[in-house]
């Protein structure tokens, strides 16, 4: 692994409630309520990212938005390439997706292969009515033609520059960092 | 050809004498005159060549595994003198034509000394008795269905009494084959979690006990082959007790490897009988030092890499050894100070001469002048590389370090072994 | 790990991270889409050099599943009949760019030999009476699913241990996950030397059902009297037979289990076999996500 180097704190737990809820409200905008709605996380950061976004736009429509978590590690792009074997985690999407309008979250958004993977396993779940793309931070340099739905901050990086999202959840904090490749 | 070997000892610590060797026998010793080859000894240790009682040279028929070039070659880089050869060959050595052409052969090559064994019964088949008395009279020193198992002992039986009257010994592979059965390795825990067909330790002793009582009643002179277990040899040890006429060899992988060897699932260490237990290294051990145990026979049985590269079910039996023989025994046991090297020689030398019941070799004026020349400092590697057997491509003991390799090996008065020019 | 020989160098870490990704291929097989495209580029060949349709398709299917390219080869068809040896057909397969081997070879240690003659990963799909590690994962899985956990259990092999790879591997494995494992049979066909720390050895049928929480019943080769090993078909199924009567024994909730194929009636009793108590089709149906989950283990992360 290289080394980071810490450069600066981006976002603070403020900044992260605010953005999830400015999320939640868009989300609703955009779909006219929460009809049908339902949102998935994608491993690891994203599940906690989309249980705050659905409990948000719960109490915005006083429906039950349903959360599920995707594991897209079966649909990478690299295994035949990784070095280092990835773990696979369970996929436990609760209800149908058929004819659902999907939210998909995740953390950081950037090359764009995560979000294709994550498609492909959404998809060969069941046949949605339509996915939608959230994510906390868009940081660019995407590989692939995907854009995000819905974007919480957009950070301008360059490719030796990691972004780091801790969320309580997982992390202990909420915060988003910026580190650098150490050359 | 007049050579002097200066600075002879026979032990470590005797006193070092100057042996003239001429037209083929020992001359004597601290002669004068003129020499054509001088021979420095200081540094080596002086014996009778060694003699192997039991080595499968594979001709005629299988040369791809061995041909007697190359196996005399092994032979005598191994310090070897004398080589007796198996009959189990194609065809099987059952005819005195097949046993002139090959000693003819062996003389022209001039390398070790061929004397062959030939079969017991016809084709080795176990039914039909060879015509015992032609097959001395072209040169087979023993009989033996080896490579086989001599099942029916009614026939032994014969064979033992019909030998005795000629003058020859009978050797004979003792594992009852019906307890044997399939089996590929020793039978034990670790066949048993290996999931390896076994042979059982019994399968040999049975054996041995059936044909102890079988020579007992004849009085002929029985040789049992490659002892392998505890039990066969005490058997061996208290039928000699008796006063039967049995003698025993034991090979050096029997003394030096165990049947956890087999984890690997190499077929290097398929072999008949099997590798057994530490216990049974330890008491073959103890049968050399006691002397239950007649003479070392390396049981030399060379086959091909592709054979021998096969699952364990498939490969052939058989170690091809002849060239580390005396290293191996010589650092395994002498060096660690569990047999002593006189002990050790007899073993090699005078153990098997009287087994084949051939004059014994003596470094005496007028003796024969087949000698070798062990170098008992020098350590180095073993590598199946430099192996001049056929079987080259690997050994049990490849990697380890040995000492007691020999310097120069000499038969019928000729220098045929020089492992400073090999 | 590079290969699945047999489960010697397995740690219980790693073998239960194999049962949890099981599970998760299991999952998978659920779904409306049954395949996913992580083991694309790899190409996987199954190499039976004895035969065995059900577990050569078996692994063949896994790897589809996975989106890994399938070679097939197996030893009638081919040229070991004419004299070609495992090696020299393993490397001679290997110029095909294989990624990983299964091997399925009548002797023991015919995979170890394999792996040390190929860069390619391997799998041993059964050596002789050996190792036949994925059906013992498979076993293991499904008494995972079945009771929660494998930890404590009590489990009887019953039948022609001495020939059997399944018994010697479920014997590693389940041992080594925290069961305890009571190996069963005649006394011809019951080496005692395969006792060990949680493997017990007995020739009493009744002694070895003794409150066992499962019973697997091993397939009895009819050959085995044809060469001595038991006296008579009607004697095996009198003493050794696993059926409802001597289930009796066993934990109140116990399940039955075979690896197949099954004589029926002869070393299971065929009712039991089609009872509830069974979890013989369980297991047929888990070895896709065990060996899915193999291949994800050994081919991912080999660059």
């Amino acid at each position: 692994m290289p080394e980071l180097e810490f450069k600066a704190r981006l976002l603070e737990p403020d900044d992260i409630r605010r953005a999830v809820s400015r999320i939640a409200h868009e989300i609703v905008e955009r779909n006219k309520g929460a009809h049908d709605l339902a949102v998935v996380g994608v491993h690891t950061r994203g599940i906690p990212l989309a249980d705050r976004i659905a409990a948000r736009i719960s109490e915005l429509e006083g429906i039950s938005v349903p959360s599920g978590k995707l594991d897209i590690t079966l649909y990478r792009d690299d295994l035949s390439e990784v070095g280092l074997q990835p773990l696979v985690r369970r996929t436990e999407v609760p209800f149908d997706v058929a004819s659902r309008r999907i939210v998909m979250v995740d953390d950081v958004f950037y090359t764009g292969r995560t979000a294709r993977a994550g498609l492909d396993a959404l998809i060969d779940l069941g046949r949605p009515a339509n996915i939608q793309l959230a994510v906390l931070v868009d940081r660019g340099h995407r590989e692939l033609p995907i854009r995000a739905d819905y974007v919480g901050k957009n950070i301008p990086t360059s490719k030796s520059e990691v972004i780091k999202v801790k969320l309580l959840e997982t992390d202990g904090e909420d915060a988003v960092e910026l580190w650098e490749v150490r050359a | 050809m007049r050579i002097k070997i200066k600075n002879a000892r026979v032990s470590p610590n005797s006193e070092a004498r100057d042996v003239y060797v001429n037209n083929g026998l020992i001359e004597g010793f601290n002669l004068d005159g003129t020499f054509d080859l001088e021979i420095d000894a200081s540094n080596f240790l002086l014996s009778p060549a060694l003699i192997d009682p039991h080595a499968h040279l594979r001709e005629p028929g299988q040369e791809v595994k061995e041909d007697l070039q190359s196996g005399l070659s092994a032979a005598v880089a191994g310090g070897f003198g004398t080589v007796v050869c198996m009959p189990n060959t194609k065809p099987v050595i059952d005819d005195p034509e097949i046993l002139r052409s090959l000693i003819a052969k062996a003389e022209k090559l001039g390398l070790a000394r061929l004397l062959p064994s030939a079969a017991l019964t016809r084709g080795q088949e176990g039914k039909l008795l060879a015509d015992a008395a032609a097959l001395k009279a072209a040169g087979a020193v023993m009989l033996t269905d080896d490579g086989r198992t001599n099942e029916d002992a009614g026939v032994l039986r014969r064979g033992l009494e019909y030998a005795h009257a000629l003058g020859l010994v009978v050797s004979v592979h003792a594992e009852d084959a019906s307890l044997r059965g399939d089996g590929v390795m020793n039978e034990g825990e670790v066949s048993e979690r290996l999931g390896l067909p076994g042979n059982p330790a019994a399968a040999e002793a049975a054996r041995i006990a059936r044909d102890l009582e079988i020579c007992a009643v004849t009085g002929a002179r029985l040789h049992i082959q490659h002892l392998s277990t505890a039990r066969g040899l005490q058997l061996v040890r208290d039928a000699k007790t008796r006063g039967v006429n049995v003698t025993c060899e034991v090979g050096p992988h029997h003394l030096t490897l165990t049947d956890s060897k087999l984890e690997t699932f190499d077929a290097l260490y398929k072999v008949a009988p099997p590798l057994r237990l530490q216990s049974d290294c330890d008491a073959l051990l103890a049968g050399l030092v006691d002397g239950t145990v007649d003479c070392i026979g390396t049981d030399h049985a060379p086959h091909t890499k592709a054979e021998k590269e096969q699952d364990l079910l498939e490969a052939p039996f058989g170690i091809a050894n002849i060239e580390l023989a005396f290293p191996l025994l010589y650092t395994h046991f002498v060096a660690t100070g569990k047999l002593s090297l006189e002990k050790l020689l007899e073993l090699m030398t005078t153990g098997g001469a009287k087994v084949l019941g051939i004059g014994e070799p003596k470094l005496e004026a007028g003796m024969p002048a087949d000698l070798v020349l062990l170098d008992l400092n020098t350590k180095k590697i073993v590598d199946p590389a430099s192996f001049k057997t056929k079987a080259n491509f690997g050994s049990p003991w490849a990697g380890q370090e040995l000492t007691g390799w020999a310097a120069k090996t000499i038969v019928r008065g000729q220098v045929v072994f020089d492992a400073s020019s090999s | 790990m590079k290969h699945l020989l047999d489960f010697q160098d397995w740690d219980r870490t790693s073998l239960e991270g194999m049962l949890e990704t099981t599970q998760i291929m299991a999952e998978v097989l659920d779904r409306p889409v049954k395949k996913v495209p992580a083991l694309q580029g790899f190409t996987v060949c199954t190499a039976f050099f004895e035969n065995s349709t059900r577990t050569r398709l078996s692994f063949e299917l896994a790897a589809r599943r996975m989106s890994a390219d399938v070679l097939t080869f197996t030893a009638s068809t081919s040229s070991t009949t004419k004299g070609e040896s495992l090696k020299d057909t393993l490397e001679t397969l290997e110029q095909m760019k294989i990624d990983l081997f299964v091997i399925r070879h009548s002797a023991s240690g015919a995979a170890h030999l394999a792996s040390r003659w190929t860069d390619a990963r391997i799998i041993n799909a059964g050596d002789g009476r050996r190792a036949h590690p994925t059906q013992a994962l498979l076993d293991a899985y499904t008494l995972k699913q079945h009771f929660g956990k494998l930890e404590g259990l009590e489990i009887a092999i019953v039948g022609d241990v001495k020939h059997s790879r399944v018994a010697r591997s479920n014997a590693d494995l389940l041992v080594k996950l925290g069961a305890k494992v009571r190996l069963c049979g005649p006394a011809t066909l019951l080496p005692k030397e395969l006792e060990q720390p949680g493997v017990r050895v007995t020739t009493n049928l009744q002694e070895a059902l003794e409150g066992a929480n499962a019973v697997m019943a091993l397939r009895l080769q009819l050959e085995r009297m044809s060469t001595g090993y038991i006296p008579s078909l009607p004697e095996y199924q009198q003493t050794y037979q696993v059926n409802f009567k001597n289930l009796k024994h066993a934990a109140p909730d116990a399940i039955i289990m075979h690896p197949g194929p099954m004589n029926r009636d002869v070393e299971l009793e065929g009712n039991l076999a089609d009872s509830s108590r069974s979890v013989i089709l369980k297991q047929v149906e888990n070895g896709l996500p065990v060996r899915m989950a193999v291949l994800y283990h050994l081919l991912v992360g080999k660059k």
